[in-house]
């Protein structure tokens, strides 16, 4: 899933500064699960900014509303009842979202409240952690389930580097040396072989790399 | 409530919406929560909105958790005593006058 | 292994068998090419070639192939570092052309530090392909005359090809298949992280020499006198992957402060020597970094001058 953080409250405060209406937008997907962007998220952050600004002697109106998913034309259709009653919508959803809001309201300001991160998953509650690089050409069957392109600092693809020290990488002893676990996992499956091939230079050219990307389903098509 | 660790963030953010001048949280001591770490969440959620209120420009020393045990009876007025004159130090919340950052 | 790939002085000291030397060089952080000369007047005369580094440890300086022109203009056979940190396959196979045109023999071929721990932390890196890939590139460049993509280039680059190696980084079970892979990609030298566990640096290159890949490879050792106690302290616990025992510690802290340069020569001198007699080494690669001076007293201390004629 998409994890993201809420970005710092002095800069969402900055950022909505000219405006008395306002639409807070929540997500009830990956920003709900990572705790970012969700139904809960929404209703503190907007008692954070009314208390903000009652302390200033400002007034401000927030709408609090939270759709299923922002990055679904449906559901950001919803709010086209109200929303230009308002000056500008904060979205507490991933980038995708904003991005959605502000092809479909386009006369108002669309603004990010999440700095969104990666794509990752849980490790135990409160952590999460950057999983895969989107490369488009999946390489997990050659690395025994561990991707080096994300797991490694460097995207080794022939790892590890000389400054892998103790099953950590270079730059910082809390990440573990993405090469060590895949070598590690490579012993697992019996597959410690595998490292003797070279694994040659990656084609770039299916990744973020190669220009913004679509995916296209001529079966799915109506 | 039945444990400090039901306090929840948005509890807290909405008593200084409404102009309350302090809050403060009572917890068991640490180690002796009835539901094991019920205190020690409650703790991490108030750390959490101190830095918020921080950040809006509330003074966080409005907001503070205790641990004491139900028998601790004078430690109870104690702290109560140690609240009250805080808050009447502080004075009322920006909320209620409207002026400004007090941090 | 008898007839030469390149015009590099190293692969004709090597092949001639003798026991290689070769320095090292940190290019200014500024636009000095007296910088480099000054270097270069303290390693001459000492060593069969001389390293340039590429931007080490992720900091500014100035570029590995202009200071290797400097040092070429001055009679040195310079081994230009390339890192694939900060350059795509593009920018490489472009430079290799580049280095080799203006007479430039030896590359090493470097993954590089990452940029985190550098002096522009902010910047993106690039990291297109790594060391291995880089080596089996720059043979098919040099031997088949065909760019990565497979088409045909003009004039080949005749490159005699590095890369590094750390006997102490790896976990155990790889160590020596990652020399391997290496050595496959098409490797004509390796030069190490520096050593001071002779003993397991001893252990590494017998796993190496079991599998063969000595007689495939020329391998050398990497040496850094130590200036100090505090030195040694320093690269015990503050570099990742360096072994230093605590006797070499103790060793020069049982010296007084101003003699402790003098015993970290006297130390390396040591090494040099021991080393030697190991089988399968075929070099020393000295890293006197910000020391310059002091190499010629250890290579000559080692008895290794002077350099023979090739």
């Amino acid at each position: 899933m998409v994890v993201g953080e809420q970005k710092p409250l002095e800069e969402i405060l900055k950022m909505i500064e000219p405006f008395d209406r306002l639409i807070i937008a929540g997500c009830k997907g990956c920003v709900a699960v990572c705790a970012a962007g969700g139904e809960r998220e929404v209703k503190f952050l907007a008692s954070a900014i009314r208390t903000a600004r009652k302390a200033q002697g400002r007034e401000i109106e927030i709408r609090e509303v939270t759709l299923e998913r922002q990055c679904d034309p449906e559901y950001v259709e919803q709010i086209r009842g109200f929303v230009y009653d308002y000056q500008a919508i904060l979205s507490l959803a991933c980038g995708v979202g904003v991005q959605y809001l502000a092809e479909h309201y386009s006369r108002i300001p669309a603004l990010p409240g999440i700095n969104t991160a990666f794509v990752g998953g849980a490790e135990k509650q409160g952590v999460w952690s950057e999983k895969c690089q989107c490369c488009g050409n999946c390489v997990l069957h050659l690395t025994g389930g561990i991707c080096p392109i994300t797991r490694c600092s460097k995207s080794l693809l022939n790892g590890p580097c000389g400054g892998s020290s103790n099953g950590r990488c270079e730059i910082d002893p809390q990440v573990p040396c993405g090469w060590y676990l895949i070598v590690e996992r490579l012993k697992e499956l019996g597959q410690l072989d595998r490292y003797l091939e070279i694994i040659p230079p990656k084609d770039w050219s299916q990744s973020r790399d190669g220009g913004p990307r679509k995916i296209i389903r001529e079966d799915l098509l109506r | 409530m039945p444990c400090s660790g039901r306090v929840e963030s948005l509890h807290l953010i909405k008593c200084f919406e409404e102009g309350i001048d302090g809050v403060f949280v009572a917890g068991c001591l640490e180690g002796e929560c009835h539901f094991l770490v019920g205190n020690l969440q409650a703790k991490r959620r108030v750390q959490y909105v101190k830095k918020v209120l921080q950040s809006i420009g509330i003074n966080p020393m409005r907001l503070e958790m205790y641990n004491l045990s139900a028998a601790m009876g004078s430690r109870f007025a104690e702290i109560t005593w140690e609240i009250t004159n805080r808050i009447k130090e502080l004075g009322p919340n920006p909320v209620k006058t409207g002026k400004g950052r007090e941090v | 292994m008898s007839e030469f790939k390149t015009n590099s002085r190293l692969e004709r000291v090597l092949k001639s068998g003798y026991f290689a030397v070769t320095g090292e060089c940190g290019p200014p952080r500024g636009a000095d090419p007296e910088a480099i000369r000054k270097k270069g007047e303290l390693l001459k005369g000492c060593v069969d070639a001389v390293n340039v580094t590429d931007c080490q440890t992720a900091v500014v300086r100035m570029s590995s192939l202009a200071s290797c022109l400097i040092l070429k203009e001055m009679g040195f056979d310079p081994i230009l570092q390339m890192v694939t940190r900060d350059r795509n396959r593009i920018a490489i196979q472009s430079d290799i052309l580049g280095a080799a045109a203006l007479g430039i023999n030896n590359l090493l071929c470097l993954t590089g530090d990452h940029q985190k721990a550098g002096d522009h932390p902010q910047a993106k890196n690039v990291f297109d392909l790594d060391s291995i890939q880089m080596v089996a590139m720059v043979k098919r460049m040099r031997d088949e005359g065909k760019f990565l993509n497979g088409e045909d280039l003009t004039v080949r680059p005749r490159l005699f090809i590095g890369a590094a190696e750390n006997p102490f980084a790896d976990p155990f079970e790889i160590r020596t298949l990652r020399l391997a892979k290496k050595v496959a990609a098409g490797a004509d030298f390796i030069q190490t992280q520096c050593i001071f566990n002779i003993p397991k640096f001893k252990e590494w290159m017998k796993m190496v020499v079991d599998m063969g890949l000595h007689e495939k490879v020329f391998i050398l050792a990497g040496i850094t006198p130590l200036k100090s106690v505090g030195m040694a302290r320093y690269m015990k616990n503050m570099v990742p992957g360096m072994d230093v025992p605590d006797e070499l510690i103790e060793r020069l802290k049982g010296v007084p402060k101003e003699k402790q340069g003098e015993e970290g020569v006297k130390i390396a001198i040591e090494m040099i020597q021991e080393i030697r007699e190991i089988p399968g080494v075929h070099g020393v690669h000295l890293m006197a970094i910000e020391w310059e001076e002091k190499v010629r007293e250890i290579v000559e201390g080692a008895g290794l001058l002077p350099r023979p004629q090739v």
